[in-house]
């Protein structure tokens, strides 16, 4: 019983150290520029809404919110779509060359994205696809498809091989066996990386900022805009820093009763 | 009746078909966020033309426009961009020329050191917005505490002097500088104590002279002026990091852009702003040198909208512009630095203690090629107007950053800046 | 015998559908490769600085050797390798003692671990300037707040330990993310291993080390895995923090094809550089996946 306190009192601990800094953004978001650079810092202070005000004057944060939930889940349903064969596929088929595959597919994301900006540049904007939401989603979908694969396969592999072979007995169709077995029992797994696909593309800060202009400009674009100008800024920041996590918090909430009931259907002895 | 309605019907009609947007990009500097929120000022007067603004920082905003516009991505109509762009850029032609402008725009009320700065071969590449060079801001009641009084044209002696008086950690500062790399940071600001002591980036065959007498002299000054009596952290302060700490009134002197003087005579935003007083930027071996700079707004070529876009420029940079802001937020948030006209107004010269010696800094600040003690073959103040600058300008701000941390000797911390400018010279084929 | 045969045929036919899957998915990062990668290597042999508009020429091997022979490079290089393994070690060990603690009997398990994963939610920018600014400032920082408070002088962390401090803010960031991996796989542990342990007397220590950690090894191999393409790439942080100094003391090799390209804007040097930085991330991934392969 004492143990279980003890566990307790060290874990929430940690969990508010590590959320602190989030906090006290929070909190600043609230205050006046110059109320925000006080030394020491204020924790009683006149409470304004004032920086929320500026920041709705000032861009259209629906128009940014909604596009950056269009691509985080377009691009996550599509990743997660094209990666589950594939994880599947090389967690279960015998294949010589899968060391090499896989490998290969993580050597995709080796390359440092700026060294391949003005080439990107150049084809987006011949193909059209510049500032277009398809673009980023299709931009997002190839930069997390490695990741996923990688996550999806570790977790397929965990999968005992006398039940998927039992399907087979059962003559089920790969489509199914995926869909019916697989699936189903990796769900835990298949939610989170869900959830850090979702992450990845919401964090994007240098295709989403480099190949959008006004149209598909996601909230990366909007943080940019309150970001070190000249003068205090502080106060706004922290409310467009604020404004630009909610959306994902409110999704990283939900998940995690999904990923809760993922576990209890999905035991797996 | 019915015609008229029919007639009605229609003039809407063709201003919704008609209407055109234009999408401006712009740094995210307190005067372009005023001037969106003044926007609806010229909606009215133009109805048909719709406008969508996007900001973002310095930085971010340079990667993305440079890159629009040199692989003309077309993305925007309008764009800020600065003294450093502008005539390079013109003289490419990636820009729409600012001529046949209306009279009414009276474009020889821009200041001349501003017009000559933002064009190529005589024609204007884009219209000022604001305009800065730079200053000594002081406090005048810990001055007052110490008996010391600062001239107008104080020297970087006198300046030391008074730093060492007033140095008083942790409530006070003697001094505080820029030290955060970058060409538009620490560079642009160490380019100018150079510039005092008669110092310049390259000499007529573009051999650059970082590790001359003058330039060593220069940053040997500035690391033992900060490192003795400047703020903790002063390698990684910038412009906003200095403004907070100079509003928290933690510094007895600041010398930077004279866009800080409205800053930190702002009630709102700071707690000396009653405290403060202006003095010119100090001078050395010369009183050649100084700081210019404006952000401007210009007109990718090969836009379609050029007529709608001009008429923007010519609402956004003309003299009602400038007595809008005032009228709606008073005339010490003018945007400074563009017009003479701004500075012959006594209501904004009574309401802006440091309008003359903006002006006087302004007007003395230089860019031609004979801007500095001994000429040199660039155009621009404290930078060079080569699409290399950039490249040495940050290199060498990271290099002094470095000595002003004590990481190396002043010395090699020039050497190294002198070796990379050298290799950046040669590669653009400046050097033979 | 029919049988037999037909389960062969099945057999026979899955495997070669199971293969043609793959197909289309390995054909479209073929295609995002190849098409970007031949623009890149042609930039690098051109000189080319964005500011003219297009490549002035050939330039053979010249930008090569400017980023190769830049005083940079080598420290860009030291720096890379000392953030990748730092980090690895770090919100590996952390990630699995948090979610060891995250997969015990916790009160409002829910709501902890929304503020564990917090510091992933964070935009890298925005994360890099909340430490620079509201945490580590020397003068005005939290941090210096707490420190003053204890009686010490406020630490300038981004001039005197900058590497370090550009450490602490990714660890921030990334240990929730390994945290939320291993407790994935934490949770999928055999119930019934972890019964026997119990019953045969073992205490949670030994539990941890003996019984479940043999069981996530392959978590954790993926955890570095991903860890490492990410790490390798870090540069948003360094730029907003530090801007690579002093010096070049936070520079790593990502942040200096940065420069070159969206500071510097050489297109050609940058080009060259990240082709670079292609071969040596290979070269790390090869030789990472040796030491794991026993484990997958």
């Amino acid at each position: 019983m004492i143990l279980k306190i003890i566990v307790n009192i060290i874990t929430w601990s940690i969990g508010i150290l590590l959320f602190f800094p989030i906090f006290w953004m929070f909190i600043t978001s609230f205050k006046t520029e110059m109320e925000a650079i006080k030394f020491p810092p204020s924790f009683i202070f006149n409470f304004t809404l004032s920086n929320y005000f500026e920041i709705q004057e000032r861009s259209n944060y629906f128009k940014y919110a909604v596009n950056s939930i269009t691509i985080s889940l377009g691009s996550t349903f599509l990743a997660i779509l094209l990666s589950i064969p594939v994880s599947w596929s090389l967690a279960f088929i015998k294949n010589k060359y899968k060391d090499f595959i896989l490998l290969w597919i993580l050597s995709t994301k080796m390359m440092p994205a700026v060294g391949v900006l003005v080439p990107m540049y150049i084809i987006f904007r011949d193909i059209k696809l510049m500032d277009t939401l398809t673009g980023m989603i299709i931009i997002l979908t190839l930069t997390n498809l490695p990741i996923l694969v990688w996550l999806l396969y570790n977790y397929f592999v965990e999968i005992p091989y006398e039940i998927v072979e039992s399907s087979q007995i059962d003559g089920a169709t790969i489509y199914s066996e995926i869909t019916h077995i697989i699936l189903p029992l990796s769900l835990p797994g298949i939610s989170s990386a869900f959830l850090l696909s979702v992450i990845l593309c919401w964090n994007e800060a240098f295709w989403t900022l480099m190949l959008t202009s006004t149209n598909s400009a996601p909230l990366s674009v909007f943080i940019a805009s309150f970001s070190s100008p000249e003068g205090l800024f502080w106060a706004k920041l922290s409310a467009a820093s604020v404004m630009a996590i909610l959306p994902i918090m409110i999704l990283g909430w939900f998940s995690q009763k999904q990923l809760v009931a993922g576990l209890t259907f999905g035991a797996i002895k | 009746m019915k015609n008229l309605i029919l007639m009605l019907t229609f003039i809407t009609f063709s201003f919704t078909v008609f209407a055109e947007k234009l999408t401006i990009v712009s740094v995210n500097n307190g005067d372009m966020v005023r001037m969106q929120k003044l926007s609806s000022d010229f909606t009215n007067k133009n109805p048909g033309i719709e406008l969508d603004f996007q900001f973002m920082e310095e930085n971010v905003l340079r990667q993305k426009v440079t890159l629009d516009i040199t692989n003309k991505g077309g993305a925007y109509d309008i764009m800020t961009i600065g003294m450093y762009e502008a005539p390079m850029w013109g003289e490419k032609g990636w820009l729409v020329p600012m001529n046949d402008l209306p009279s009414k725009f009276d474009i020889d009320d821009i200041l001349p050191a501003v017009r000559n700065g933002l064009s190529h071969d005589g024609v204007l590449y884009a219209s000022p917005f604001y305009g800065e060079s730079s200053f000594t801001m002081y406090r005048v009641d810990l001055f007052a505490e110490k008996g010391l009084i600062m001239p107008d044209k104080p020297t970087w002696g006198e300046i030391y002097k008074f730093a060492k008086a007033l140095h008083n950690p942790p409530e006070v500062n003697g001094i505080c500088l820029r030290g955060k790399p970058g060409w538009g940071e620490n560079a642009a600001f160490i380019g100018t104590v150079a510039n005092a002591f008669g110092a310049r980036w390259v000499d007529d065959k573009w051999n650059p002279q970082l590790t001359g007498p003058a330039w060593t002299h220069a940053v040997s000054f500035y690391v033992d002026l900060v490192q003795n009596y400047g703020p903790k952290g002063a390698p990684n302060n910038g412009f906003n990091e200095n403004l907070k700490l100079f509003n928290q009134g933690k510094c007895a002197m600041w010398i930077d852009a004279t866009v800080a003087a409205s800053f930190v005579t702002n009630k709102e935003e700071s707690t000396v702003y009653n405290k403060v007083n202006f003095a010119l930027a100090p001078s050395a071996v010369t009183e050649k040198g100084g700081w210019l700079w404006s952000w401007a707004i210009a007109i990718p070529a090969g836009t379609q909208k050029e007529a709608a876009a001009k008429k923007f420029i010519m609402w956004a940079t003309s003299k009602d512009y400038i007595k809008l802001v005032a009228e709606k937020h008073g005339w010490s948030n003018v945007p400074p630095g563009t017009r003479t006209s701004t500075y012959t107004n006594a209501m904004y010269l009574n309401n802006a203690p440091f309008a003359r010696l903006t002006l006087g800094a302004m007007k003395a600040a230089d860019p031609s090629m004979n801007g500095t003690l001994k000429p040199k073959p660039y155009i621009g103040v404290q930078f060079m107007t080569i699409p290399e600058f950039q490249a040495i300008g940050t290199e060498a701000g990271r290099q002094f950053s470095a000595a002003l941390a004590g990481r190396k000797s002043v010395n090699d911390a020039l050497k190294s800046a002198n070796k990379s400018a050298y290799k950046l010279l040669k590669k653009g084929g400046y050097i033979k | 015998m029919l049988y037999w045969a037909s389960l062969s045929l099945m057999r026979h036919t899955r495997s070669f559908y199971g293969k043609l899957i793959l197909t289309p998915t390995i054909v479209l990062l073929l295609l995002w490769i190849i098409i970007p990668l031949s623009l890149t290597v042609y930039f690098s042999f051109q000189s080319y600085n964005m500011l003219d508009g297009s490549p002035t020429g050939y330039a053979g091997w010249m930008n090569y050797d400017f980023f190769i022979f830049d005083e940079a490079f080598y420290d860009a290089i030291l720096n890379t390798f000392l953030i990748v393994l730092s980090l690895l070690l770090i919100t590996v060990i952390f990630g699995f003692l948090f979610a060891t603690l995250l997969n015990s009997d916790i009160f409002l398990p829910n709501f902890v671990k929304l503020l564990y994963i917090s510091p992933f939610l964070i935009i890298p920018s925005v994360s890099a300037l909340l430490w620079k600014n509201l945490m580590m400032d020397p003068i005005n920082g939290f941090i210096t707040f707490i420190l003053n408070m204890l009686n010490f002088e406020g630490i300038d962390f981004l001039n005197e330990y900058p590497l370090g401090s550009i450490i602490a803010m990714l660890a921030w960031t990334w240990v929730p993310f390994s945290t939320l991996l291993i407790l994935t796989s934490l949770k999928s542990v055999d119930k019934t291993i972890l019964e026997s342990a119990k019953i045969d007397g073992a205490n949670p220590f030994q539990i941890s080390l003996l019984v479940i950690l043999p069981n996530i090894l392959r978590s954790i191999n993926v955890v570095i895995l991903i860890e490492t393409i990410f790490f390798l790439a870090v540069f948003a942080e360094i730029s907003i923090a530090t801007n690579g100094g002093p010096g070049t003391e936070t520079t790593n090799l990502p942040f200096l094809i940065f420069q070159k390209g969206l500071q510097n804007f050489d297109v050609g040097e940058s080009s060259a550089g990240g082709l670079i930085a292609v071969i040596l991330a290979n070269f790390v991934a090869i030789f990472l996946i040796k030491i794991m392969s026993k484990n997958i």
